[in-house]
């Protein structure tokens, strides 16, 4: 099997937005599920989050950062390429229902992950805010299609270059002081999340986070994503990814995540796309 | 050739051994340990099969094949003609030669077994297999006049592969859906190629597709389409062979440490994602130099085996009950003590302990004593108070069996199961709750044998084709 690439474009440095044209893949999909991926014949499985898709042209939307050998080698093919594999929609929808006001929050290729859920929450008759962090302005991304879709977006950047400078959760607190939140869900870097559920807790809002854990097939089978949740053991791929982040232990995920590192290095230092990134 | 040989000289002929490799050897590669009989050995050892004996080994079969039979072909120097005729019964020979538990089946009621050691069916059952693989002679099953008829068939091992050709050859048009990258299943992703090399699952996935049936990767039925999708989207039957996948842990403190593996992802990672070629193979393994296997089945064997060739110090199996209840095949025990495995019996963890990575450095145990036998038929192990002691370890392996996967269940109103979430099927038709869904392999039975699993396929192909005729001929109002 291969699924071509049907549209590139690159968002921001080492991040592209991709169109994959996967029309079985495409049939069922739902806000929140992810795919699986892989890139070439020898290489690994990754979970990527969909943030659109297209079922009359068979094509699914995946926002990609490069971060390690095997999203490095996707950004770096272009249209009319293939990619090995591509396996889902995976994993359980997002909570989506009418709360009232919701705020979605992206932290950098996150971002992508919250516009399928911003739509559907908006069909639903919520009031949906979306809050998108980054470090600086050139990495802001989807903020001209969240203005499409919600009734307010918020940027924060680190060195202020763009909307509140800050970080997602000094945004959050701006709009808790404003108006009345009734559901939070957080996409993105594992401290981000982190943080925003301890915000969130206090207040008593309901928070949901998506799990970016190390998966291998992503049905079930092999347990690499387990996870804390509440007390007991969850794994990401047939659970979640979506999960209440006021249960998560994110302590424990962040560790899990770093399982790899030195093979993630290995691999990265044979990557023969890898100057291609400086 | 001399004349006939009477079943008193037949008698007198030991069991021809099968060569291996040797344990220095074989724990620096992933090739396969037996070596298979060449001619004279499979000539000599058919020679032990009796003549006019009431054959029980047929009785012994879970798919009914005619044992003398094709070891007779095999005496008479039909080594094609032997793969034939196994192949009536057993689509699969090569691989059922491989890993069929023979001991407990065929060969445990083999006559002379009673006096000695029993015919080596299984390496017999192979001999002819591979012969007819590697003579290039190998025939498509014939398939029927087209029906008409389409047939979804989920998973893509040993049931799934079994359903599909039977389903072929009666003239339906077979789609395979298998949610990993590749076929095969279990075969691919569980058994090490040390037991079962790939090249033996690709010749018999090559048949499949030249006798028409067609398979698609990348699906996960449950999640890519539903069995309602396949209905509407004009399948006529479906036979669900999604096998039992979903790992148990313990739930014991510690064990979402990193460094601590379910067997399935372990031997995942090595056999389909060829973890052992990282980093020429994207896909890493994390393996310390203390490595503990927890339990003592047959994928606990495959993990220890697997571990052992990827050259840690020390691979060390535990297990709560004794040696003598341990579920793993004696020969597999064999060849991972042959290849530097130890075993401590008796013994069972209660928590691991990590160190400042979250890295399992540690995991303490207690020694466990044999009570009264429990619902199996096993002395129930017990703790045994004050017996605690650390073990230092730096990888762990789970291999404590596995429950079935939910996707289906989840998303398939109507399909009956039992609470553990195995699909309820009627054993004699392998028909499930749902009109035209059937089901076989571990999926209703929660975790058995490949044979096993094959012989409930062909049960199910053939209900399957049953309904389907009987639908041709029924006038709807």
């Amino acid at each position: 099997m291969s699924y071509p690439i049907v549209e590139k474009k690159e968002l921001a440095p080492n991040t592209v937005m991709m169109q994959v044209h996967a029309p079985l893949l495409t049939k069922k999909i739902r806000p929140g599920q992810f795919i699986i991926v892989r890139v070439t014949p020898n290489g690994e499985r990754i979970p990527l989050s969909i943030s659109g898709w297209d079922r009359d042209k068979g094509t699914v939307r995946i926002i990609v950062q490069a971060v390690g050998r095997t999203s490095t080698e996707l950004i770096h093919l272009n249209m009319g390429d293939s990619i090995e594999d591509v396996v889902g929609p995976l994993g359980q929808p997002s909570h989506t229902d009418h709360y009232g006001t919701c705020v979605l929050i992206g932290g950098g290729y996150g971002t992508g992950a919250i516009i399928p859920i911003a739509g559907d929450l908006k069909a639903l008759g919520n009031k949906v805010i979306a809050i998108i962090g980054a470090r600086t302005k050139e990495l802001v991304l989807m903020e001209d299609e969240l203005r499409t879709i919600c009734h307010r977006v918020e940027v924060s950047t680190n060195d202020g270059s763009s909307g509140v400078k800050g970080l997602v959760t000094d945004a959050l607190a701006e709009i808790l002081k404003q108006e009345p939140v009734h559901m939070v869900t957080a996409i993105g870097p594992v401290p981000m999340m982190k943080a925003v559920s301890e915000m969130t807790r206090p207040l008593h809002i309901r928070t949901y986070v998506s799990l970016n854990a190390i998966m291998v097939d992503g049905t079930g089978m092999c347990g690499s994503c387990r996870v804390g949740v509440g007390g007991t053991t969850k794994f990401a791929c047939i659970d979640g990814p979506d999960f209440d982040g006021h249960q998560v232990n994110f302590e424990e995920l962040v560790y899990r995540q770093r399982m790899y590192i030195p093979y993630e290095k290995k691999a990265m230092e044979l990557c023969a796309c890898k100057e291609k990134n400086q | 050739m001399s004349g006939p040989i009477s079943n008193k000289d037949r008698m007198q002929i030991p069991l021809q051994d099968m060569p291996e490799q040797e344990p220095d050897a074989r724990v620096n590669n992933f090739c396969e340990v037996p070596l298979g009989y060449l001619e004279e050995a499979a000539l000599t050892e058919a020679r032990r099969c009796l003549d006019g004996c009431k054959a029980p080994c047929i009785k012994g079969c879970p798919v009914g094949i005619d044992i003398p039979a094709f070891i007779k072909k095999i005496e008479e120097r039909d080594f094609i003609g032997a793969a034939r005729s196994l192949k009536k019964y057993n689509l699969l020979p090569a691989i059922c030669g491989r890993v069929c538990p023979q001991q407990e089946q065929c060969e445990l009621v083999c006559v002379i077994s009673k006096k000695g050691l029993a015919v080596g069916i299984g390496r017999l059952e192979r001999f002819a297999a591979d012969y007819e693989r590697m003579s290039g002679l190998i025939e498509v099953p014939d398939v029927a006049l087209p029906t008409g008829k389409r047939i979804a068939v989920v998973g893509s091992g040993p049931a799934g592969l079994t359903g599909a050709s039977e389903l072929a050859r009666c003239g339906h048009k077979v789609t395979i859906f298998e949610a990993l990258h590749r076929p095969g299943g279990v075969l691919v992703y569980g058994i090490p190629r040390f037991r079962l090399p790939i090249d033996v699952i690709d010749n018999e996935i090559e048949i499949l597709k030249k006798m028409g049936v067609e398979i698609i990767c990348n699906a996960v039925i449950g999640k890519t389409l539903t069995i309602d999708d396949l209905f509407a989207e004009g399948f006529d039957a479906v036979l669900i062979g999604t096998g039992a996948g979903l790992p148990y842990f313990m739930d014991i403190p510690g064990e979402n440490l990193c460094g601590i593996y379910s067997a399935n992802e372990f031997l995942t990672r090595v056999n389909l994602m060829r973890a052992d070629l990282f980093p020429e193979s994207l896909t890493p393994v994390f393996l310390g130099k203390k490595v503990a296997i927890i339990g003592a089945g047959d994928t606990a064997m495959d993990a220890s085996r697997t571990s052992a060739r990827l050259h840690p110090e020390k691979v060390t199996v535990y297990y709560r009950r004794s040696r003598e209840e341990a579920p793993c095949l004696p020969r597999e025990r064999e060849h991972a003590e042959q290849e530097g495995v130890e075993f401590k019996f008796l013994t069972n963890p209660v928590r691991f302990i990590g160190d400042d990575n979250y890295f399992v450095k540690a995991m303490e145990c207690v020694k466990m004593e044999l009570g009264e036998p429990d619902a199996s038929g096993r002395r129930s192990p017990r703790p045994i108070p004050g017996s605690n002691f650390i073990e230092e370890v730096d990888t762990v392996i789970m291999a404590l069996g596995f429950g079935v996967n939910p996707i289906i269940k989840e998303t398939t109103p109507g399909l009956e199961t039992n609470k553990k979430g195995i699909i309820i099927v009627d054993p004699a038709t392998g028909k499930t709750s749902r009109e035209g869904v059937y089901a076989a392999g571990d999926i209703i039975t929660g975790g058995a044998t490949v044979i096993k699993a094959m012989g409930q396929a062909k049960i199910a192909a053939r209900s399957i084709h049953e309904y389907l005729l009987s639908k041709a001929f029924t006038v709807t109002a």
